[in-house]
């Protein structure tokens, strides 16, 4: 069962599937995750693993953090993330390598995405501005953002203008297409959050079942399959 | 970059004939009807190249019951089962889109290469 991996984004490309089908895929390169630490309810309240990954200079360390990898018997490095397998799946030994995904499998990503700046509503929230012709003065605007003394306040999650991106985002449910172990990297199809070069984590999907595709994109038509009997319509004859 | 390099050039193939803008080939597309593959073959004028790496392109154009028809191939798509070049032809520019613009014998004229 996997459990999760922390992975620098290497870049996208595109790959054909055996029925010749192109797919969009972000390359994550994770070698060398090393488990650092174990978590459990006893000591720390929670259960949870301490995964490292990417080699890091000794001076960059602070003395606390050097000491912390040492006890782990771990190289410094640079990047700590904590998974947090449900019971039992982290017990003995864990494989934190790429092998643990299988080719098929859903898995969500996170990552910081790249910052945007300032950004206007049409930008931040998708709003629908004004007009931009028969005399609109405003074009890009936020508009009314409330009611009169009735609430008497703006109601909460209003969309502002403000500071957009570059900040910890997930995206769910892409599929992993395929899993190099000679390079250590795994490719996810689609798009994930941030820039090149930067550290996410793959975990298994939260709101997919577990139960792994054999393949993805086309599938070999079963005959049997078109001709499944509606369960509504089965005993009427 | 190296990784990304490796797994473009794993998908690209080694057998794609050299060939140009201008030139007449015949591209042979696998088509799936049913449960069943065949070949199918596409014959006219190369008039572009696109793109570079897995992700290069080229666009063939041929006058097909008085209609152009353009189709665009990826080049190192599996579903293409042999690209072959009928003539060689010289082209002047890189896009051949005013081949678009003619009508009759001269839409599908190209310079034969000497």
């Amino acid at each position: 069962m996997s459990i999760g991996i922390i992975g620098k984004k290497v870049g996208m490309t595109r790959i054909y599937d055996a029925a010749g089908k192109l797919t969009p895929v972000t390359v994550i390169a994770a070698q060398n995750n090393v488990l650092v630490q174990r978590k459990t309810v006893e000591t720390d309240g929670y259960n949870a693993i301490q995964v490292a990954f990417d080699t890091q200079k000794k001076q960059r360390l602070t003395k606390a953090e050097l000491g912390h990898l040492a006890k782990a018997g771990c190289e410094p490095k640079k990047e700590l993330r904590e998974f947090r397998p449900k019971n039992g799946e982290a017990d003995g030994d864990v494989n934190l390598s790429v092998t643990q995904f299988e080719v098929g499998q859903y898995v969500d990503v996170s990552g910081r995405s790249k910052g945007k700046g300032f950004m206007g509503v049409m930008r931040k929230h998708n709003f629908d501005g004004q007009g931009a012709a028969h005399g609109s003065k405003t074009h890009r605007r936020n508009g009314a953002i409330g009611c009169r003394s009735t609430p008497g306040r703006i109601w909460k999650n209003q969309g502002m203008p403000g500071h957009m991106g570059d900040r910890e985002c997930t995206t769910q449910n892409l599929v992993v297409m395929q899993v190099r172990e000679s390079d250590g990297a795994i490719l996810i199809s689609g798009a994930i959050p941030g820039a090149k070069g930067c550290y996410v984590e793959v975990r298994p999907a939260v709101k997919k079942l577990q139960s792994v595709r054999s393949t993805f994109g086309i599938k070999a038509v079963d005959p049997a399959d078109k001709k499944q009997v509606n369960p509504a319509k089965k005993n009427k004859k | 970059m190296h990784i990304l390099e490796s797994i473009e050039n794993e998908q690209k193939k080694s057998d794609v004939p050299s060939f140009k803008v201008g030139d007449s080939v015949r591209v042979h597309t696998k088509v799936v009807e049913g449960d069943k593959e065949r070949v199918q073959i596409f014959t006219g004028i190369v008039i572009g190249r696109k793109g570079a790496g897995i992700n290069e392109n080229f666009t063939v154009r041929r006058i097909s019951y008085g209609e152009g028809v353009e189709r665009v191939f990826p080049i190192h798509s599996p579903r293409i089962a042999k690209i072959e070049v009928e003539k060689q032809g010289t082209a002047r520019r890189a896009k051949l889109n005013y081949l678009r613009d003619r009508k009759g014998k001269q839409a599908m004229a190209v310079r034969e290469a000497k």
